[in-house]
């Protein structure tokens, strides 16, 4: 994997405080695309949400909790997406590098390189990719973070729709505004920029109200993810010659002590003969 | 008669077990075509939470550790020299090469796209485990083959391949040696990634480690089932004293993994540990009745060379090993809300995979002379001349084999 400046990266600065939920970010998705609709039905998830969760049809939703507030229903809802990892654990764990981290800040999907072995799915922390599951031979399918547009000087398909909530720009002055308005408005967020530094940092940062784990935002570790593999297989080359040249070394060892002791033998034997000779 | 009469006789007069298993495996094979028809989606009950189910959690990372005899006996007999132990060998190797051809069967009706397994090989990715696994399982079923030839090649008298795989023997064993170290332990690398989704009674750093000490424990109790299996049922001479060889070094190696566990577990793990009571139960269940048990057991003598009573302690090392794989891959992973359990037809692909071993080693067993193989008949040192094997049959160093 090659090394990216990750702070030039485009990142996604998501302020649930302004958000209205109203979902245009999830129509645009699928419409920019062209994901098949789903047959739903209302309630059918946790709460006011649709659809139930992220599916191969949809890359993008608004999650939705029911919670009490001064004895009044409210809702909190945050956008569920691909984060974008700067070092993204499915792009490690692929056997065919079918997932690369773009210069562009996107982590894009070799759809023709993919096996289907879905170690993406297990690896990710952020339970972001998902599986063709109705095929016969399939893929995976997530979040393309719009590599196309932002290629060509657009910006993501939800980040166009979106009225106020998604701010898009280099992820190094996405993290500077966030800290700005967590300074200047103290009382209205939680003073944590979620995707800072979790999972080794991301390509989404999210500000709420509401806190993290609350809102069912996953705890995840603060390192990288592919140093925890990474830490056993580069012992890999090493383990393979030592236990490759100690086995050869120790068999050789017992093969001439073997040989050795064999040819003692035929002497002893040819001794025997000359003396059993020498005594007739 | 003609050769298709003469099959169908054959296959006739087989004993009704082998018939059922072949009935098991056609079973299987169907269901196997089912999956391709109706998708992963509608044959199994894999879904987005749970993207690995049986197929993985047995047919792969079951099913290699239970096929480690081949690579630990190869090198306990000709490397570290316990020649007495040769015996056990040829049916180990068939067992382990039959053992990696199922697993690379498993593998690719698991793939969502199996016609493009080879990319494995066309683009490397060497920060994945899953490429590390796939090279290994590629060699060393090659190595395997390559060992199961020898047989085959003695069957049709097939001298000349034969002087050529004698030779290259030894590379051969310490090959498979370091090709199953590497894989073996990878295998638990697998599931260093899911750092916040594997419970913390089995995640942790040495999870390599372990994979690799108790897949060597296994691959030991494994031939001591085989062998005793053998000599039940299939009317070969009962190999006891070679296998209380066996049993003596299995003290050993349980005991290190019972030690490295247990530092993993309190040294280098977090808590919550005993938070989820079903967790806690199979934590117990694995590692007291399937390691620290056998462990005691192997350690009396008077159970090491009761044939019976050593048996019941290797199953019990095999039944540790298969819940701790299904612990790690499965059962530690899962989502007390959603739980996941086999489909019929993934269960019956894994039947049929298990049926298919059994079969296939019972059949190669009786065409091809696996167990008939005495090393101190044959003369390991090439002659200098082709075609002179029969005459040979006498060998030079009858008295230094004895010797041992």
């Amino acid at each position: 994997m090659s090394k990216i400046d990750t702070s030039k990266n485009n990142a996604f600065l998501i302020d649930m405080t302004k958000c209205t939920g109203c979902r245009g970010c999830q129509v645009a998705c699928k419409q920019w695309n062209q994901l098949e609709a789903e047959e739903t039905e209302f309630f059918s998830g946790e709460g006011y949400q649709n659809p139930p969760a992220m599916s191969e049809y949809t890359f993008t939703r608004i999650k939705f909790r029911d919670f009490q507030k001064n004895g009044q229903n409210e809702f909190a809802f945050y956008k569920e997406m691909c984060m974008h990892c700067n070092e993204p654990a499915c792009a490690s764990v692929c056997p065919v590098g079918a997932f690369e981290k773009t210069a562009e800040g996107p982590v894009i999907y070799k759809a023709d390189r993919c096996i289907g072995c879905r170690f993406c799915m297990i690896a990710c922390p952020f339970g972001v990719p998902k599986y063709e599951w109705s095929k016969g031979l399939p893929l995976v399918k997530k979040c393309t973070g719009c590599h196309g547009r932002i290629k060509e000087g657009l910006e993501p398909a939800c980040a166009t729709a979106c009225a106020m909530a998604i701010s898009y720009g280099p992820r190094d002055e996405m993290i500077k505004l966030a800290e700005q308005r967590l300074a200047r408005y103290p009382d209205r967020y939680i003073n944590k920029v979620y995707g800072k530094e979790e999972a080794g940092g991301t390509s989404v940062i999210y500000l709420t109200s509401l806190p993290f784990d609350e809102l069912g935002f996953k705890s995840v570790t603060l390192r990288p993810l592919p140093g925890y593999t990474w830490q056993a297989l580069r012992m890999v080359p090493g383990v393979f010659l030592s236990v490759g040249g100690g086995l050869s070394a120790f068999s050789w060892i017992t093969h001439r002590r073997e040989r050795l002791k064999r040819e003692q033998q035929a002497e002893q034997a040819e001794l025997d003969v000359i003396e059993l000779k020498e005594d007739q | 008669m003609t050769a298709a009469r003469r099959i169908t006789n054959e296959i006739i007069s087989y004993h009704w077990f082998i018939k059922v298993m072949m009935l098991l495996v056609g079973v299987g094979v169907v269901a196997s075509l089912l999956r391709f028809v109706y998708g992963l989606g509608a044959t199994t009950n894999l879904n987005d939470t749970y993207p690995w189910g049986l197929w993985i959690s047995f047919d792969v990372v079951t099913a290699v550790p239970l096929a480690a005899g081949a690579f630990t006996l190869g090198a306990i007999v000709h490397c570290f020299g316990i020649k007495k132990l040769e015996p056990l060998v040829r049916p180990a190797i068939v067992t382990g090469f039959l053992g990696y051809s199922l697993v690379s069967i498993g593998l690719l009706l698991d793939l969502g796209q199996p016609q493009r397994g080879w990319h494995v090989f066309r683009y490397w990715n060497v920060h994945s485990p899953m490429f590390e696994v796939s090279m290994c399982v590629a060699a060393y079923t090659t190595v395997l083959f390559l060992e199961f030839l020898s047989p085959v090649c003695e069957r049709f008298g097939l001298h000349l391949p034969l002087r050529l795989l004698r030779w290259i023997e030894m590379p051969l064993v310490v090959a498979a040696a370091a090709i199953s170290t590497l894989h073996q332990s990878t295998l638990g690398t697998f599931f260093l990634i899911a750092v916040d989704k594997l419970h913390n009674l089995w995640y942790n750093p040495l999870l390599p480690l372990l994979f690799w000490i108790s897949a060597i424990c296994t691959g030991m109790c494994i031939i001591i089932i085989e062998a005793s299996a053998c000599h039940k049922w299939m009317g070969q001479p009962n190999e006891g004293v070679l296998l209380r060889t066996l049993a003596k070094i299995l003290p050993w190696s349980l005991g290190l993994y019972i030690f490295v566990r247990l530092f993993s577990l309190f040294a280098l793990s977090d808590g919550p540990f005993f938070d989820r009571p079903i967790l806690s139960l199979l934590f117990f269940l694995e590692l007291g009745f399937g390691f620290i048990l056998p462990f005691f057991m192997f350690m009396q003598k008077s159970i090491r060379d009761n044939d019976r009573r050593r048996v019941i302690a290797a199953c019990l090392v095999i039944f540790g090993l298969i819940l701790n794989r299904f612990n790690v891959s499965m059962f530690g992973m899962m989502d007390p809300n959603q739980i996941y359990y086999p489909s019929v037809i993934e269960s019956l692909v894994t039947i049929g995979i298990i049926a298919g071993h059994i079969l296939f080693f019972v059949l190669i067993a009786r065409y091809f002379p696996i167990f008939e193989h005495h090393p101190e008949t044959v003369d390991y040192s090439i002659p200098d001349h082709f075609h002179k094997i029969e005459s040979d049959a006498l060998p030079k160093n009858s008295s230094a084999a004895k010797a041992h």
